[in-house]
């Protein structure tokens, strides 16, 4: 079977999708992930756009646009603020070493997938084998939030999470309505904004941004 | 139409947060709180009125919808959410006469109050899924700030560890949004109805099966952490203990319930798609493992706080275990249940809180004889703690009566499970609370009195419902259980 050139171009973005994912699980440097954020934002809104253009729904335009400002545009720009405020570069070690998570990661790709096999034989169109994708990314995004120390690298694992959920939203059932998009991007905004408060105030109590210093409300010490 | 109604609920609190985050530094910021509050419960008292009236109604181009099982909990929450500001004014009068606030704490706090209050009634009054989501997540960020409030260490901890677990926990339930919804667009077709549950109740017969079998399952994990289930529940007891009080108190009783709100209605969902108790038994599973696990931590519990949110997982799962039995009977008394266990949890918190503000720590080997220095927050603790234990007469009672006696009936194999945890659960919070209010006291009178009649309303609402409940009530909540089925 032939398939559609649009569709290509959207599973090829989709794939660059899960390897921007596994690049962020490697990066330790706090730039670069922040960095791979903004791709991410990118691929994100070529492939809304390309969604929108294929299917002909004129509302995804608009999401497409939101995603480029919001996710390439201002929350790196806001991170980026953020961490030459607070002058941290290096998360200095992740809790698992990479390979290892490497590893994980390529169990939790072949996982999601055989979860997917049976939605994805009933889509049309071009969200074949999307969903699939889209739930390793998530899966791989709550990985790094899981093995990362620093508040700001599970901030970004966070986001990614996020990302790949809208990856899901446009991508694999063509657009949630419009009034969801923007209550979703307004609520990831705040949460963004209010990490950054979260920041100052866990430095300035705790005098870093490693969260092994919060680990310390247990019930038996409570 | 209820759209002015409906519009009168959800701006008042709005528009309260913006007022507040005005003029929330001025001294009568408190009062205009409360003022707020009460305005949005007299809103709500309307609604209900003319929905109980009337039946049904959907509003604004069907992107609200009220039913009988989503007005009571409106009512509920309008009602608990006024008596906690009244109970919040002087609370936070003393802890600021305590050094433990400034003022700007507190303006924070006043709008984050009622802007969180908005955002629990869109989740409870909307008609699209997404929007669902939208306000249950707005719900975290606008309480997150209030968890950290101290600035302490500990509850900056708490608080990070609300935001990233309910954070994860709410990405996945919107993961089972998108699937139910992917699942929705090919009957319903593209565009906004596909998310509308009153369209997707409709159609819910001719929904792939497996998509949503799915979607349940990240919906109930999603949300699920949120309610508290063990094993989400990680991040309850903290942000429970190191919080403010009222914030604690609607936290626990009103929060929870949104989010198990957003778990029935998918349930519903689902259940007419498969046709089989699938999500009914993955709710039981929940439920009875997050009673057993509670009640096990009760016995370890030192901080007055931290035993009552467990005393809250508890009881969370008992409801969320009555709705996955489904079927009238336990439908009726989980929302009974629900409605008991939200007044006589923030009565309970009202009451800790006055008393650990008059011992100066939270720990209850350090609370002694509250009777003896203020009999009224030690005889409302007291049976505030009875009550929530299920001590006849009062309302707990009759709705854990009548959740066990259907275990008995349909799951007798989970009977025993149930009465044992109970047992250790009354066990391990009467052994501690006894010598908190009994006994030879150390602790110290209070700058403020002490704001003690929320606590013993709630307490006559719950014993009043334990003895006699008015059959418009009975039928109301009847009706509420024929529609989740």
């Amino acid at each position: 079977m032939q398939i559609p050139l649009p569709l290509q171009f959207v599973n090829l973005l989709a794939s660059l999708l899960l390897l921007v994912v596994f690049a962020m699980l490697a990066q330790r440097r706090i730039l670069s992930l922040i960095n791979l954020f903004a791709l991410q934002g990118v691929i994100l809104s070529l492939s809304t756009f390309v969604v929108a253009y294929s299917t002909a729904q004129h509302h995804l335009y608009y999401s497409a646009w939101l995603t480029l400002i919001l996710k390439v545009l201002v929350l790196p720009w806001l991170l980026h603020r953020l961490i030459a405020r607070l002058n941290v570069k290096w998360d200095v070690e992740t809790l698992i070493n990479i390979p290892t998570t490497m590893l994980v990661g390529i169990a939790l790709v072949i996982f999601s997938f055989n979860l997917a096999a049976p939605i994805s034989q009933l889509s049309q169109g071009i969200t074949r084998g999307l969903i699939g994708i889209a739930l390793a990314s998530v899966l791989l995004s709550l990985l790094m939030m899981l093995t990362r120390r620093k508040a700001i690298s599970q901030v970004v694992a966070f986001l990614s999470l996020e990302n790949s959920l809208f990856f899901a939203a446009t991508s694999a059932t063509q657009g949630m309505p419009l009034v969801v998009e923007f209550g979703i991007a307004l609520d990831v905004l705040v949460a963004t904004y209010i990490f950054g408060i979260f920041f100052f105030q866990i430095r300035e109590t705790f005098d870093s941004l490693d969260i092994s210093h919060m680990e310390n409300l247990k019930d038996d010490n409570a | 139409m209820i759209d002015w109604q409906l519009l009168a609920l959800l701006l008042t609190p709005l528009l309260g947060g913006a007022l507040l985050a005005v003029l929330g530094s001025r001294s009568w910021a408190a009062e205009l709180n409360s003022l707020m509050s009460f305005f949005t419960f007299i809103a709500s008292v309307v609604l209900t009125v003319k929905v109980i009236n009337a039946g049904p109604q959907v509003a604004f181009g069907e992107q609200f919808f009220i039913d009988p099982f989503n007005v009571f909990l409106v009512a509920l929450t309008a009602f608990v959410a006024f008596t906690t500001s009244l109970f919040s004014r002087p609370y936070m009068r003393i802890e600021q006469h305590h050094g433990k606030l400034s003022t700007p704490m507190l303006h924070l706090y006043y709008s984050m109050y009622q802007l969180f209050t908005c955002t629990m009634l869109v989740a409870l009054t909307t008609n699209n899924m997404g929007i669902i989501w939208v306000a249950m997540e707005a719900a975290t960020l606008t309480t997150v700030l209030l968890v950290s409030l101290y600035r302490t260490p500990a509850s900056l901890e708490a608080a990070w560890k609300y935001f990233i677990l309910c954070g994860v926990g709410i990405a996945l339930a919107l993961f089972g949004t998108i699937l139910m919804y992917f699942a929705a667009e090919r009957v319903l077709g593209e565009g906004g109805t596909a998310l509308l549950w009153t369209h997707l109740n409709q159609v819910k017969g001719q929904l792939e099966p497996t998509v949503l079998k799915l979607a349940f399952i990240f919906l109930l994990v999603g949300y699920g952490t949120k309610i508290g289930l063990v094993p989400l529940h990680s991040w309850l007891p903290d942000a429970h203990a190191e919080g403010p009080t009222p914030v604690s108190a609607v936290l626990s009783g009103l929060l929870l319930n949104v989010a198990l709100t957003a778990v029935m209605r998918s349930k519903v969902l689902v259940d007419g798609s498969l046709g089989t108790h699938f999500a009914g038994n993955l709710m039981m599973g929940f439920g009875l493992l997050s009673v057993v696990v509670a009640s096990l931590f009760l016995s370890r519990q030192k901080d007055i706080k931290r035993m009552f949110a467990y005393s809250s997982i508890e009881h969370m799962g008992l409801i969320t275990f009555a709705f996955g039995m489904g079927g009238p009977v336990a439908t009726f008394a989980a929302m009974l249940h629900m409605t008991m266990h939200s007044l006589t949890k923030s009565a309970i918190f009202f009451a800790v809180g006055h008393a650990v503000q008059k011992a100066g720590t939270q720990q209850m080997e350090h609370i002694r004889g509250l009777l003896q220095v203020s009999p009224t927050v030690g005889w409302g603790l007291i049976l505030g703690t009875l009550a929530i234990l299920g001590m006849p007469p009062f309302g707990v009672f009759a709705s854990e009566f009548l959740i066990i006696t259907t275990a008995m009936h349909e799951y007798p194999w989970t009977t025993p499970i149930l009465l044992i945890a109970l047992g250790i659960a009354f066990a391990a919070i009467f052994g501690k609370i006894q010598p908190v209010v009994f006994g030879e006291t150390t602790v110290k009178p209070l700058p403020h009195p002490p704001a003690l009649i929320p606590v013993f309303v709630h307490l006559l609402l719950v014993l009043i419902l334990g003895l006699y409940m008015p059959s418009y009530l009975a039928n109301w909540y009847r009706q509420a259980a024929t529609l989740l089925g």
